[in-house]
């Protein structure tokens, strides 16, 4: 029995105990403990990170736990795929919709439990009438015979819901399901939740909307970087404690940024809009200063960047680069503008893995390295060799292909490739995500020195530690608003996490 | 609820109505009009080449038709099994021309064989291809398109070597056989009649049957399929294995067509078959496209090819026609699919 948990009214239906899962030389998961009793919501939260999608990935069967046993009804249970946690019973509403756009709407909620008529065939009509049976239980009206290409995100995610109805699934999983809903749909989503629970259903509530956590939920868990925290009654809880346990570890010494002296503002922005990811969105930035963009995931702070830097466009306000203003939907203006963006997926978006190191930290100005055209190996590969030294790249040759690079040093690379352009602005997106401590370190040392240098660094971060020591302002984005903006010294672990997710945004 | 564009979809706050009997999904109307406009492009041109050369729907030409477009529709409507799953089948060319040359040694050997049984044999080399294929996509992880394209010179390298230039000729084969490659019922080639019932076949099983709808499902979304609990693996695995039987049905056809095979039967016809395919409506990356298409598209190409000849078109300029059709058929799917998406994101409009 978990410690400061009250006992239970009935045994439970399913336990997950001593759970761990790593991926490489990263811990997801440290030894969870979660017990979901039949009747009950239990709710789930923890900052970006703490393992809760890995936790719904594992009760899914998606991802086998490297340790720990699960039970269901008192029984060992072992998911070795998706298929096996269904006919366990247990569905699951992603955060993401996971439809197929080819398929009809019908045919998307009983994929491969289609009714069926004689000689097995599948009977269409009666398929159609289904989904609509469970649509109109959900209130809403999607015609089962169209296509899921084209669908809202929400009617896309009220799909997913009526497909783990149609399960009568005993235990409902919803990773954040209300993201992209309305108020409304909410409501009615947290009916049909309550309904499965009084048929003897558990549901387990993954929210970072606290007023929905506690509207729905009878007990709540909280996650810290993949451990277990507390599971408690949530009559036995507050708003303000679970923010606290969430975020509740020492400010490392880990991050050193030294105070540099400000120097002009670099980058303006102002009333930055982009229909439907974010809203009036200003800030700048001055030179020698690091400003954090704290959020939670999904919060728009990577849209804003791509917007800034002239890869998405935007519907309204301006970017001005040291008063210029930048004309938008241009990387390649913001580039000869002194603009650089470390992208948050270094595989996708920052590095040709199949390259060359030195290829890929000259990638960026191979104009601005080649005559006539031509890109003459020489140059290139002395500057290489002087970004690479500079950032204490560990690689055997500069000609080795980036994918042999442990990710600490492909980040590096990344960012030699856009240091090697002399920016003056670096927006920076989760520059220490998925590396090792020390290379952290070295990542933020370097940060730090550049912005000594006068370079004004826009970096986005979910790691609040890294946020709360690197940063001389923190801005805070919610749902695609920037609801606050925290100087050095009035941000701390609990300012910045009641502004990421909403509570107090007009304090 | 389909009938006007741009009308709100859902009422907040109001159940829905019963399903209205006049609806249907957009896809199926979609999928039937490019039916539609394939037999319309058919019938157009052979209106024209008929007006040219009324000889043209004469009964021998006809019948030399169907003859000629029956391997081909075989093997598109194979292709379209695998390339519903986001898969390509580069290798058919080869697999044809081997069982093609395989089926002839076998009468060459034993020449008692009763044709059925040399049926079957064809088949099963073809659908043992199929699990080359398949394996080597399963465990090498390899995209389908370099696994075949090895397949393709690996299959007709074996043809090669076992066939070291020799010439199978009809007079090797027997006569019952040569014959189900030329019979007419009713004035209809056996041989397309054959390919009938493996497009119907396989059409019913890509619209009826479950582990047809998941071929789908794996093409339009291979992540979510294996979140769904699909056997993404095995279900990929069985479709090179039913491409390579039909690839070797369409084989023994040939021989049983042709009578006269060297190593080099079928060289070159994969990217006919392709071409067919994707002429047919079936989407390239998966997850669209139906099997009647596809033969459709095979039945155009070939007609194209003697309809030209009819009109004393230069057989050059057929290398560049079928081109311009397939850029027109591209054309037209990404078209279809901009104008779906305006129109359903319309239809889709919160009335909240």
């Amino acid at each position: 029995m978990s410690p400061g948990a009250p006992g239970a009214d009935s045994a439970p239906l399913l336990v997950l105990d001593g759970v761990t899962k790593s991926f490489g030389a990263v811990a997801a998961l440290r030894g969870v403990h979660l017990e979901l009793h039949p009747g009950e919501a239990h709710a789930l939260v923890g900052e970006n990170g703490a393992g809760k999608s890995t936790l719904v990935k594992i009760l899914a069967g998606a991802h086998a736990p490297d340790t720990g046993r699960m039970t269901l009804d008192g029984q060992p249970l072992e998911l070795r795929g998706p298929a096996d946690a269904r006919a366990a019973g247990i569905a699951v509403i992603y955060q993401e919709p996971t439809l197929f756009p080819d398929l009809s709407v019908a045919e998307n909620i009983f994929m491969g439990r289609q009714p069926l008529r004689g000689l097995r065939r599948i009977d269409t009509a009666a398929m159609n009438r289904d989904a609509e049976r469970l649509f109109a239980r959900l209130g809403v009206r999607i015609d089962p015979a169209r296509p899921a290409r084209g669908l809202s995100i929400a009617d896309q995610q009220l799909v997913e819901i009526a497909k783990a109805l149609s399960f009568d699934a005993r235990i409902l999983v919803m990773d954040e399901p209300t993201a992209a809903l309305s108020g409304v749909e909410v409501e009615r989503l947290f009916g049909v939740a309550r309904s499965l629970c009084e048929r003897g259903a558990a549901v387990l509530f993954i929210s970072h909307r606290f007023d929905e956590v506690f509207d729905l939920c009878q007990r709540i868990t909280v996650l810290r970087d993949g451990a277990w925290v507390s599971s408690d009654r949530a009559a036995d809880l507050t708003v303000d404690e679970v923010v606290r346990r969430m975020v509740g570890r020492e400010v490392s010494s880990l991050y050193p940024k030294q105070d540099a002296p400000l120097r002009d503002t670099l980058l303006e922005v102002r009333g930055l809009t982009r229909a439907g990811v974010f809203s009036d969105v200003s800030f700048s930035v001055r030179g020698g200063e690091i400003v954090a963009l704290a959020g939670l995931v999904g919060a728009g702070r990577s849209e804003v960047a791509r917007a800034v830097f002239g890869v998405d466009r935007y519907d309204a306000g301006e970017v001005r680069v040291a008063g210029t203003v930048l004309p938008p939907g241009s990387p390649r203006k913001a580039i000869a503008a002194g603009m650089a963006l470390v992208p948050e997926d270094r595989r996708q978006q920052g590095l040709v893995m199949e390259l060359s190191v030195e290829r890929n930290a000259t990638l960026a100005r191979r104009r601005a390295l080649s005559r006539l055209g031509l890109l003459l190996g020489g140059a290139e590969r002395a500057e290489a060799r002087r970004w690479t030294r500079r950032l204490q790249v560990k690689t055997s040759r500069l000609t080795a292909p980036v994918a042999t690079l442990s990710g600490g040093n492909q980040q590096k690379v990344v960012l030699a490739k856009w240091l090697a352009t002399e920016p003056r602005i670096l927006i920076i997106d989760e520059p220490t995500r998925g590396i090792d401590v020390g290379t952290k370190a070295e990542v933020h040392r370097l940060l730090s020195e550049l912005a000594n240098e006068g370079l004004a660094i826009l970096m986005i971060s979910s790691e609040l530690p890294e946020v709360l020591g690197m940063a001389d302002r923190v801005l805070v984005m919610h749902e695609g608003r920037l609801v606050r903006e925290l100087p050095r010294a009035e941000a701390d672990e609990t300012s910045v996490m009641f502004a990421a997710t909403g509570q107090g945004a007009q304090a | 609820m389909s009938v006007t564009a741009g009308a709100p979809e859902r009422v907040d706050g109001h159940p829905p109505t019963g399903p209205d009997p006049r609806r249907r999904g957009l896809a199926e109307r979609l999928l039937a009009v490019r039916e539609l406009s394939l037999l319309l492009a058919l019938a157009a041109l052979v209106l024209v080449t008929t007006l040219r050369n009324e000889r043209f729907l004469s009964g021998q030409s006809v019948k030399d038709l169907l003859l000629g477009c029956a391997i081909l529709v075989i093997l598109a409507v194979g292709q379209t099994l695998v390339i519903v799953t986001r898969n390509v089948d580069l290798s058919v060319g080869s697999i044809l021309g081997l069982v093609a040359f395989a089926t002839g040694s076998l009468f060459l050997a034993a020449p008692g064989t009763p044709w059925p049984v040399a049926l079957l044999l064809g088949v099963a080399l073809g659908a043992l291809c199929g699990v080359v294929n398949g394996g080597l996509i399963a465990v090498a992880k390899v995209p389908a398109l370099v696994i075949t394209l090895g397949t393709l010179y690996a299959f007709r390298g074996v043809d090669y070597y076992w066939a070291s230039g020799r010439q199978i000729n009809a007079a090797d084969m027997p006569r019952s056989f040569l014959r189900l490659g030329n019979q007419t019922v009713l004035g209809v080639p056996v041989l397309f009649l054959v390919a009938l019932v493996v497009v119907a076949v396989v059409g019913y099983y890509l619209r009826a049957y479950r582990s047809g709808r998941e071929l789908y499902a794996i093409g339009s979304e291979p992540a979510a399929a294996r979140l769904s609990g699909i056997p993404v693996g095995r279900r990929v695995f069985a479709v090179f294995v039913a491409n390579g039987a039909l690839a070797g049905l369409a084989g023994v056809l040939y021989a049983a067509r042709f009578g006269t095979l060297d190593a080099a039967a079928g060289t070159g016809l994969e990217l006919q078959v392709v071409a067919a395919a994707v002429v047919g409506g079936v989407a390239i990356f998966g997850g669209s496209g139906s099997a009647y298409g596809a033969a459709l598209g095979a039945v155009l190409l070939t007609t194209i090819g003697s309809s030209l000849a009819v009109l004393r078109i230069d057989p050059f300029w057929q290398q560049a026609v079928v081109g311009a059709l397939i850029l027109a058929a591209i054309g037209l799917d990404r078209l279809l699919a901009v104008r779906m998406a305006a129109r359903l994101r319309g239809r889709s409009a919160h009335g909240a």
